[in-house]
């Protein structure tokens, strides 16, 4: 139940409980304690919306920095992707493999803010040895949503 | 000038759903619970196959059989699906749909006269392609009391010396019925001891919600007596791509090769590369699609118990059939009221034979949303006829 749940919420967080309960053939009580035992489990992170802020009159800039680092002795690489990600406007940091190491996704108010973060705050940690940014022009899909426009449905309105 | 018609041809009747298609599709807001297709996208790396042959200039005929990499992955497809073996080289003919494969199974099968026992409410092409292949029809008519399913005595009953085929439509459009072990068992024994042939169209046979779906040739003493048909459409979400296929005994298969070599040469080029992808890579998108049509299933089969619609539960397809006959008007008295009052187009269950009177198909091929607006129409619609009969008695 856990997996169809997960799977329904995943692409609408606003599905109501007792109509979850219905469409996968289960007792209401019995989502309501998943989702319960979920979220203090931390499965379940949060319930967020996904904006197309493209379309709003708000001015966002968003970019991905490749950063290397100098791994340090006993905590590998996670006392510094601590130190990155308690920055409110880091979006995300990953551990990647191949040529660096963390991916970090930021956002900010306009380009000038973004670099300024980056010459600021990251280029001057000890053990951030470079950084690449690359800021994002535009969003096809996020999480797994297409962002252009919506398709009508073509099909012909009645066939046997 | 003489008539340049042929006699056979205009005796046949337009199917019943012509006419509500017009009203319908003229009606410019109106939402449509009447497709008997996919509402997902042929899954991308289907799709993706097709343009790469199509790039790779893969446009010339494939021999008239179909390309050997997809028989041979239809075969496999059936080994794992439904535990039916078929020679790739001899038994299996790739057609222009499912729908082909009936039309030339039949003319394959029939001499004139012989009985074609069709089952309804089913799909409509049945009935006219045994008629074209020179073929009687007759119509058993099931109940809904079976659940839609076909019983051994109600099989029997059909029987005479003349009856050749029996066309067996399950999961069954319209009715959303199957067909499970015990009751195929049933009728196994009456087309042995009677010797007769079925056409199984299984089309829907990855939509079923109540185990797997069991193909009619899997039986003992059946895959000799039995032409499986089955296709891309339903399960791919391809139903564009025109692509279906017929497996059977090879004597039987020959046969319909050769009209269809004839009639067709053979199925697009396009369409087999990508089914070919299709059987190799997408049992996952079949799952997934199979899933999210089961939520809307029990989504419906609640709503009509909310609203006190009765409809027993269909194990398959993406069909609900629920029973009108309490409001005292006939299928398509409900229907175009309903399309007239709350611009829902729902589909009379009568366009799919007589039986169907006092039924109408609802199709659950669209999103949940969608359904969710329509649905919330048809709870207004029912209430009202309620108070109709109330205030009537």
């Amino acid at each position: 139940m856990r997996e169809k749940i997960l799977g329904i919420i995943e692409k609408n967080s606003r599905v109501d409980i007792k109509e979850l309960a219905v469409i996968l053939g289960v007792e209401e009580i019995d989502v309501v304690n998943e989702m319960a035992a979920m979220e203090a489990e931390g499965v379940i992170c949060g319930y967020h919306t996904l904006i197309d802020w493209e379309k709003t009159s708000i001015e966002k800039v968003s970019a991905l920095i490749e950063v290397r680092v100098t791994p340090q002795r006993g905590q590998g690489f996670d006392s510094i992707a601590e130190r990155i990600y308690k920055y409110p406007e880091v979006n995300s940091v990953y551990l990647i493999s191949g040529g660096f190491d963390l991916l970090v996704t930021l956002e900010g108010k306009s380009l000038k803010e973004i670099s300024q973060f980056v010459s600021d705050k990251l280029s001057t940690q000890e053990s951030i040895l470079s950084t690449a940014t690359h800021f994002i022009l535009k969003k096809y899909k996020d999480h797994g949503t297409i962002l252009s426009k919506k398709y009508d449905d073509e099909r012909m309105k009645i066939t046997p | 000038m003489r008539n340049p018609l042929a006699d056979k041809v205009v005796e046949i009747k337009p199917s019943g759903i012509r006419k509500f298609f017009d009203i319908a599709s003229e009606m410019e807001d109106a939402i449509s619970l009447g497709v008997g297709e996919p509402d997902f996208d042929t899954p991308w790396h289907i799709r993706d196959e097709g343009i790469y042959s199509l790039e790779k200039g893969r446009t010339f005929y494939t021999s008239n059989a179909g390309l050997k990499e997809l028989k041979v992955e239809i075969s496999n497809y059936l080994h794992r699906r439904v535990q039916v073996d078929y020679d790739p080289n001899h038994e299996v003919i790739v057609t222009v749909g499912g729908s082909e494969a009936i039309d030339i199974g039949l003319r394959a099968m029939l001499n004139p006269g012989d009985e074609v026992l069709i089952p309804q409410p089913s799909y409509v092409s049945y009935e006219p392609c045994a008629v074209l292949a020179g073929g009687v029809p007759v119509i058993i008519d099931l109940k809904a009391e079976n659940e839609f399913r076909l019983t051994a005595k109600e099989l029997e009953d059909a029987i005479t010396d003349k009856t050749k085929v029996l066309i067996l439509p399950f999961p069954n459009n319209p009715t959303g019925a199957v067909m499970e072990r015990e009751d195929l068992e049933a009728i196994a024994k009456v087309i042995i001891e009677k010797d007769i042939f079925v056409i199984s169209d299984e089309i829907y046979s990855e939509l079923s919600y109540h185990g797997d779906h069991v193909s009619i040739a899997a039986l003992p003493g059946m895959q000799e007596r039995t032409i499986l048909i089955n296709g891309f459409s339903k399960a791919y979400a391809m139903t564009g791509w025109r692509l279906g296929y017929a497996c059977g005994p090879r004597a039987i298969i020959e046969q319909m090769t050769k009209i269809h070599q004839f009639a067709i040469m053979c199925a697009p080029t396009t369409s087999q590369y990508a089914a070919v992808e299709a059987l190799k890579n997408g049992d996952e998108d079949v799952a997934e699609m199979r899933e999210a049509y089961n939520q809307r299933r029990r989504y419906l089969l609640h709503a009509f118990k909310e609203m006190g619609l009765p409809c027993f539960e269909p194990y398959g397809a993406f069909y609900v059939f629920p029973c009108i006959k309490e409001f005292g008007m006939t299928s398509d008295e409900f229907a175009t009221r309903f399309l007239e009052e709350e611009k829902v187009a729902v589909v009379p269950g009568t366009a799919f034979g007589e039986s169907g009177e006092g039924f109408v198909r609802i199709s659950y091929a669209y999103s949940l949303e969608n359904l969710k607006i329509a649905i919330g129409r048809l709870g207004d619609f029912v209430k009202r006829l309620k108070e109709e009969k109330r205030d009537n008695a």
